[in-house]
């Protein structure tokens, strides 16, 4: 990319690199919020619907672990990834693959606790009647998450906002590899670190409008269906 | 929300998924370890095309400082090192980490300062200056972090005779970060800083400074190349590892480590060992 | 398969409920035997809405034991209850149905006949595909008699379904319990209204501070009380 170019020139002429990053970008965090909802939405419900001993204890870590440093799960990936480290036959270090795992382990307990707590809610609303047409547990837990499905989509948004904007996991395991590994905000460290601040500030203004264009949009049909299915 | 919206938002995000999958297929691609300076200089943005074109082989690069490149390569992690600091190098070598080391290129080093000169070195030699900084105690940004630029100024302050361990006061400041940061910060508090050529003419950002010391023998910065030892790590990629390094020390590649220019200026010196010399 | 065996008679013997220390239920006997509907009265606070849960099984007694036909352990396969507030689904009115019939087992091809069936029977045919949010209170109300009737219950319970609904409304619901009646269901149910029972009820069960009161067919209790506090309530008299 051209430095003396700023970064809206980029965009309007099309500039492939800035698009690749963008691109990247998206696929990575979009891929970490699938996935991380995947694992953390069951998660979440299970533990808003289930009684057991340990299980105040492990509520309370989870809303802890909403703030890990992204840098020390990065580094931590990296060990468990790198050629040395016990998963490194998979060969996926400096890939986006590694990211998106990096991410999606990021993730995973804010969108696990805004399920938690949007599930609870709703389970005391609907104890009796679900208790009084006899459905089982899993039954509960589909029909929970199902009608809480708005709630969700913000705790999605949530989680993929903090994958956006992170940068420490992603450089640690990505590498910032021009072509490949380089997404939004590792740009921005770059460009910051090579002294070009205008640039740097342009790309972030991209990045920042972009998460402010998805967050309105998911709005934006919120408020839709709400006005469809109540 | 309606089936239909859900339905298009699991395919997004399917789609997403499926972009990173990693790709089971023999990609041709090696993972070089190099130094933040090699890549601020813009000097693999202008080899790395030309070696694809001639092999097809994709480089990718991670740009550390040179002693976080040895390291990422001591855990197998890349495929070939290319950095700038001799003694470190050697020991890599020595440990078994890597195969050979062939000197690639050199640049220079500069040291950078505010124009107003607070410590008097403009025009000096670099042992003169030193002496000076430290005796005015003048602002001095150290990269500080085990890189090839940051061995070469420990390097520097030894044959000035200063150990700068102990003479260290305030004004030296260790940052740990790489040399547009550190030119980032010089700028910022109007200090003095070693830099490497190639990173200086392309840095915007100079506020206040400009070269106060260069040409001296003792700043000319070497590079080197090795591959990572396959019986280290069976992984590494040694048939195109071997290929990158073959072409970095060969008439073509020499000759396109020398083409390189920023503002009409050489940055790189190529002297690889001819081959029959 | 629907069980073969009766939740009838459903007999509570001796059956009290304690929330920490206050005593909601007190060493109540009732027997709930199959035919006309069984209406639930007294002042509030009473007992009547946890009477009801019990019978439907949401909560185990303290002390004694409740029976459906004889076992003390019955799935509430075929008994479905009715709060005051339904709570709907997210999803529309069809919906809702169709998530009660698969709940009680209905085979996947008879349920859009079931559906058709059960939204004209509680008048909700052309609501099918509104979201039952967006429902009005007697809407919701007829909804969750849907739901309810999708199990093809032999008790049907409710909990002063009424209450909150105007005279319109309350007409309509009442209307669709009559025929539930009529078609075999029992039905108990907890009112506020005097005149909803003397509309509705086969007998009168009367409580008192978590005690049954006074028990009897429906004329003849409303006519001619056997007991104090019964005259008094039915005076409108406040009964402490």
């Amino acid at each position: 990319m051209p430095d003396q170019l700023s970064a809206w020139q980029l965009i309007l002429s099309g500039d492939p690199a800035l698009f690749a990053i963008v691109k990247l970008s998206l696929a990575v965090s979009l891929s970490a919020a699938a996935l991380a909802a995947l694992v953390a939405m069951p998660l979440g419900a299970l533990l808003a619907l289930t009684r057991f001993p340990g299980r105040f204890s492990l509520v309370v870590l989870l809303n802890a672990l909403m703030g890990l440093p992204p840098v020390v799960v990065g580094l931590a990936v990296y060990l468990l990834l790198s050629r040395s480290g016990p998963l490194g036959a998979m060969g996926i270090l400096f890939t986006p693959s590694a990211m998106v795992i990096a991410q999606t382990i990021l993730i995973v307990p804010i969108i696990a606790a805004l399920t938690r707590q949007t599930v609870e809610d709703l389970w005391a609303e609907y104890r009796d009647e679900l208790t009084a047409m006899d459905v089982g547990p899993a039954g509960r837990m589909a029909t929970l998450l199902w009608d809480a499905r708005y709630s969700l989509l913000t705790a999605l948004l949530a989680g993929f906002g903090r994958a956006a904007a992170e940068v420490g996991a992603v450089m640690i395991v990505g590498g910032n590899i021009e072509g490949f590994t380089r997404t939004m905000t590792t740009a921005v460290a770059l460009e910051t670190s090579k002294g070009n601040l205008p640039l740097a500030m342009g790309l972030g203004l991209v990045l920042v409008a972009i998460v402010l264009a998805i967050n309105a949009a998911a709005w934006g049909t919120r408020v839709w269906s709400e006005r469809q299915v109540g | 929300m309606t089936f239909r919206f859900s339905a298009l938002l699991s395919a997004l995000l399917l789609g997403a998924i499926a972009s990173v999958a990693p790709t089971r297929a023999q990609d041709r691609s090696i993972v070089v370890a190099s130094t933040t300076s090699t890549q601020d200089s813009g000097l693999f943005g202008h080899l790395l095309p030309l070696f694809k074109a001639k092999t097809n082989i994709d480089v990718k690069v991670i740009a550390q400082g040179t002693g976080q490149a040895l390291d990422t390569a001591r855990r197998g992690d890349a495929d070939v090192v290319f950095v700038h600091a001799k003694s470190q190098e050697e020991k890599f070598l020595a440990e078994g980490f890597g195969v050979k080391r062939f000197d690639v290129t050199y640049n220079d080093f500069v040291l950078i300062g505010p124009k107003g000169d607070p410590a008097g070195i403009k025009g000096k030699d670099i042992e003169t200056a030193l002496k000076a900084i430290q005796a005015k105690g003048a602002p001095f940004v150290s990269r500080g972090d085990k890189s090839g630029t940051h061995s070469a100024e420990l390097a520097l302050w030894k044959q000035a005779d200063i150990d700068i361990a102990t003479a260290k006061g305030p004004w030296y400041r260790e940052i740990g970060q790489g040399m547009g940061a550190a030119l980032n910060t010089a700028a910022a508090m109007n200090g003095y800083v070693l830099s490497d050529r190639g990173t200086w003419i392309s840095f915007r950002n100079r506020g206040d400074l400009e070269i106060a010391v260069e040409g001296d023998r003792r700043l000319f910065n070497q590079y080197g190349v090795m591959l990572v030892n396959p019986e280290k790590y069976p992984s590494v990629k040694k048939e195109l590892g071997q290929a990158f390094i073959d072409w970095l020390i060969s008439a073509e590649g020499q000759a396109a480590i020398a083409d390189y220019k920023i503002d009409g200026q050489q940055l790189f010196f190529p002297n690889a060992e001819k081959k029959g010399s | 398969m629907r069980a073969p065996v009766s939740d009838l008679p459903l007999v509570l013997d001796n059956v009290s409920l304690q929330a920490g220390a206050t005593v909601i239920l007190d060493r109540l006997s009732l027997a709930i035997a199959p035919g006309a509907p069984t209406l639930i009265i007294g002042p509030n606070g009473s007992g009547k809405t946890t009477l009801l849960r019990l019978c439907m099984g949401l909560v185990r007694p303290s002390a004694g034991r409740v029976s459906w036909g004889g076992r003390t352990n019955s799935a509430p396969v075929r008994r479905a209850i009715l709060f005051q507030r339904p709570v709907m689904l997210r999803r529309s009115a069809a919906a809702n149905v169709a998530y009660a019939l698969a709940q009680a087992g209905t085979p996947r091809r008879e349920r859009t006949a079931h559906i058709a069936n059960l939204l004209e029977r509680v008048g909700l045919a052309d609501l099918a595909r509104r979201p039952a949010r967006r429902l009005s209170g007697g809407e919701q109300q007829r909804l969750a008699l849907a739901r309810a009737l999708a199990r093809d219950p032999e008790i049907l319970l409710l909990d002063e379904p009424t209450a909150s609904l105007d005279p319109a409304a309350t007409r309509a619901v009442e209307e669709i319990v009559r025929m539930a009646a009529q078609s075999g269901i029992k039905i108990v149910m907890a009112s506020h209204d005097l005149g909803q029972v003397r509309r509705l009820a086969g007998d009168v069960v009367f409580l008192v501070r978590g005690a049954l009161c006074e028990r009897g067919p429906a004329a003849k209790f409303l006519d001619h009380p056997t007991t104090q506090e019964a005259a008094a309530f039915l005076r409108g008299d406040l009964v402490i």
